[in-house]
C-alpha cells in the first residue's frame, strides 16, 4: 500500500484543481457560487462569490421614507420575514422615542418567534435534505404552511408580511387566532418529536454531520458569529436574554448550547430553540394584555378609520403621514435583535428628515458564509454542502 | 448599561489611548469613539485586550457618504463584548484614495465587510489580504453606496437573442425617475430652498426703474 502511495506522489502528483459549484445548485440554499480548489477530493480553498441576488436594498431605503421602507425588510430573509421587520422597527422607534403598547410588544415578540419556528424548520429539514434524508423536508413542509397561515391570517401575506409598524403593528389579531395559535403549540412538540425521532440518532445523518464544520470557540468570536453558530460553539449567548427587546424579559425560556462544535451540534441547539420557542408562544399567548396595538402619538401612527370620517384633524395626520411620512431626530443607532440566523443588526444613520441618510443592514449569514473559508480546509467537497446547511444562509439578507 | 457606565468607559477608553481618540460621545444609549484613521488597529486591539472592554466579536464594518465635507467617508465599526455584554461604534474619517488600514489581523471576520465597504464606497484599506468586490457584478464600474451615485445606476443588462450572449446597455427610463420632496416647508425645515426664494437677494442689489 505504502509503495503505491510513494509511485503516486514521484510519478503522477495530485494537482489542485477548480471546482465550480453553482450559481443555481439545489444544495447552495439560494444563488450561491462556490469557487472550490481541490487536492483530489480535499476542499483546499472556498471562494463563495455572492452579490447575484443583490438588489441594492440599502441605496433604495435612502429614498424611501420610513414607512415605505418596511417592505424591503421582508425581502431580506423571506424564511423568517418577521424578525427582519422587527430589527427595522426598533430601530426607528429608539431614534424617534416611541414607546409601544404592551399588547403589540407581544404580538411582536409572538410573531418573531413563530418566524424563529418558521425559519429553523426550513434550515433542519432542507439540511437533512442535503445530507440524503427526504422524509423530513417532506413533513416540515406542512408544518411550516400552517405556520404561514398564522402570518396570513393576521396580515394577509403568508411570506412578505409588512406588518409591524414604527410604533407597534398594522391590525389587532382577528378574533379566534390566539386559540388556534395555542392548539397548534399542543400538535406541534409531536412533530419535533419525530423529527428527532428520524433524525437525531440516525446513523447516516451523524456520519455526515458529526465532526464536521468544527468552529472552535475562540474562531467562532473572531469570525463574528452570532445565533445558533456562536451556541453551536458552546457560547452562550442570546440578545433575547442578553440585551432583551420588547417584552423577552417578560418569557421564561432557556437558552440551548451545544457540546460539539459540528453540524450536528447546530443541528441539535436549533431543534432545542424551535422547543423554547413553543414556550415562549404559549406565554405570550397566555399573558397576552388587551389594549391599543399602536402607540397613541399621530405623528408616527395613523388614527382610527372612524376618527378620520368625524375629525379633521385625523384627517390631516393621516394625509400628512402617507404623504411625507414622519421626521426621525437626527442621530444614529445601531439596533440589533436576535433573528433566529444569528445578530440581525440596523445601522441607522437619521438627519431630521423623512428619509434615513443612511441604513446599513447586518445580517448574520454574510458574516458566517465569509467563515466557510477556513470551516471546509481539509474537508470533503461533499461535506462543504453539509456545511452550507449547518451556516443557514439564505441570499436575501446576505447580498441585500 | 446606563449612560454614566457608558461614559465611565469611554473615559477609560480614552484615558488609556490619549490623542488618538478624537471623540467619544454617548447618545441613545450607545457609546461612540471618534478615533484617528492611522490607529485604528491600535485602538481595536487595546478594546479587545483591555480587562475593562472586552470587546471580542467585530459585528459589523460598513461606510457613509457625506459629499460635502473634507474627509467625505466615514467608516464605521460596531463592536461587541459578549463576557461584559455591552457595544461600542468606532469611526474613522477618510476620503477618496486614502487607505484605512485594514483590521483583518485581528478580526479575521471583518474580511467580508471591509470589501463591501470597499465596493460599496471605494474606501481603500490597507494590507487587506483579499480586496476584491463582493456584491456587485463582475467587472462592475463605479462605488453604488455613494451619494453621487444614481439610484437608477448607469447601465442594465439583457439577452441579446442575436448575439446569444447578455450584453450591458446604458440606462434607458421609459419615465423620469419621480422623486418628491415631500418635506413640509412649516416643519423640519433645514436650509431649504422654496421657489422664489433666489429672488430674495436679487431685489436688495437690483436697481429696477
Amino acid at each position: 500500500m505504502a509503495a503505491v502511495v510513494n509511485t503516486l506522489d514521484e510519478e503522477s502528483p495530485i494537482k489542485t484543481y477548480t471546482v465550480n459549484v453553482g450559481p443555481q445548485h439545489p444544495a447552495a440554499h439560494g444563488v450561491l457560487r462556490l469557487v472550490a480548489e481541490m487536492a483530489g477530493e480535499v476542499v483546499e480553498r472556498a471562494d463563495p462569490h455572492i452579490g447575484l441576488l443583490h438588489r441594492g436594498t440599502e441605496k433604495l431605503i435612502e429614498y424611501k421614507s420610513y414607512l415605505q421602507a418596511m417592505p424591503y425588510m421582508d425581502r431580506l430573509d423571506y424564511c423568517a420575514p418577521m424578525a427582519m421587520e422587527h430589527v427595522f422597527v426598533l430601530g426607528v422607534e429608539k431614534l424617534l422615542g416611541v414607546k409601544v403598547p404592551p399588547r403589540a410588544q407581544y404580538i411582536r415578540v409572538l410573531y418573531a418567534e413563530i418566524s424563529r419556528l418558521m425559519n429553523h424548520l426550513l434550515c433542519i429539514t432542507t439540511g437533512a435534505l442535503d445530507v440524503g434524508a427526504t422524509t423530513p423536508a417532506l413533513w416540515g413542509f406542512e408544518e411550516r404552511e400552517k405556520l404561514m397561515e398564522f402570518s396570513e391570517r393576521v396580515c394577509g401575506a403568508r411570506m412578505h408580511a409588512n406588518y409591524f409598524r414604527v410604533g407597534g403593528v398594522a391590525l389587532d389579531m382577528p378574533a379566534g387566532l390566539a386559540e388556534d395559535i395555542y392548539s397548534f403549540t399542543e400538535t406541534y412538540p409531536l412533530y419535533i418529536d419525530d423529527l428527532d425521532a428520524l433524525l437525531t440518532n440516525n446513523r447516516i445523518f451523524k456520519q455526515r454531520t458529526v465532526d464536521i464544520g468544527v468552529v472552535s470557540r475562540e474562531q467562532a468570536l473572531a469570525w463574528g458569529m452570532s445565533g445558533p453558530m456562536l451556541r453551536g460553539s458552546g457560547v452562550p449567548w442570546d440578545l433575547r436574554k442578553a440585551q432583551p427587546y420588547d417584552a423577552y424579559d417578560q418569557m421564561d425560556f432557556d437558552i440551548p448550547i451545544g457540546l460539539t462544535n459540528d453540524c450536528w451540534a447546530r443541528y441539535l441547539v436549533r431543534m432545542e430553540e424551535m422547543r423554547q420557542s413553543i414556550r415562549i408562544i404559549r406565554q405570550c399567548l397566555e399573558k397576552m394584555p388587551g389594549g391599543p396595538v399602536r402607540a397613541g402619538d399621530h405623528k408616527v401612527t395613523p388614527p382610527k378609520r372612524s376618527e378620520m370620517k368625524r375629525s379633521m384633524e385625523a384627517l390631516i395626520h393621516h394625509f400628512k403621514l402617507y404623504t411625507e411620512g414622519f421626521h426621525v431626530p437626527a442621530g444614529e443607532t445601531y439596533t440589533t435583535v436576535e433573528a433566529p440566523k444569528g445578530e440581525l443588526g440596523i445601522y441607522f444613520i437619521a438627519d431630521g428628515t423623512n428619509r434615513p441618510y443612511r441604513c446599513h443592514i447586518r445580517s448574520p449569514g454574510f458574516a458566517h458564509l465569509s467563515a466557510l473559508d477556513f470551516m471546509s480546509k481539509g474537508h470533503m467537497l461533499a461535506d462543504v454542502v453539509a456545511m452550507i446547511a449547518s451556516l443557514d444562509i439564505v441570499f436575501g439578507e446576505i447580498d441585500r | 448599561m446606563t449612560d454614566q457606565s457608558l461614559k465611565d468607559l469611554g473615559a477609560h477608553v480614552a484615558g488609556a489611548l490619549g490623542a488618538v481618540v478624537l471623540a467619544t460621545d454617548v447618545r441613545l444609549g450607545e457609546l461612540m469613539l471618534t478615533v484617528r484613521r492611522d490607529s485604528i488597529v491600535e485602538v481595536l486591539t487595546f478594546l479587545r485586550d483591555d480587562p475593562q472592554c472586552l470587546f471580542q466579536e467585530l459585528m459589523d464594518v460598513c461606510g457613509a457618504d457625506w459629499p460635502e465635507q473634507v474627509e467625505r467617508f466615514e467608516v464605521i465599526y460596531n463592536l461587541l463584548s459578549i463576557s461584559k455584554n455591552h457595544r461600542i461604534r468606532v469611526k474613522v474619517r477618510t476620503e477618496d484614495g486614502v487607505p484605512v488600514p485594514s483590521v483583518t489581523a485581528l478580526h479575521p471576520g471583518a474580511v467580508w465587510f471591509e470589501r463591501e465597504t470597499w465596493d460599496m464606497y471605494g474606501v481603500l484599506f490597507a494590507g487587506h489580504p483579499d480586496l476584491r468586490r463582493i456584491l456587485t457584478d463582475y467587472g462592475f464600474e463605479g462605488h453604488p453606496l455613494r451619494k453621487d451615485f444614481p439610484l437608477t445606476g448607469y447601465v442594465e443588462v439583457r439577452y441579446d437573442d442575436e448575439l446569444k450572449r447578455v450584453i450591458y446597455e446604458p440606462v434607458k427610463l421609459t419615465q423620469d425617475f419621480r422623486t418628491f420632496d415631500f418635506l413640509s416647508p412649516w416643519e423640519g425645515m433645514t436650509n431649504v430652498m422654496l421657489p422664489g426664494d433666489e429672488k430674495a437677494g436679487v431685489a436688495k442689489t437690483g436697481s429696477k426703474p
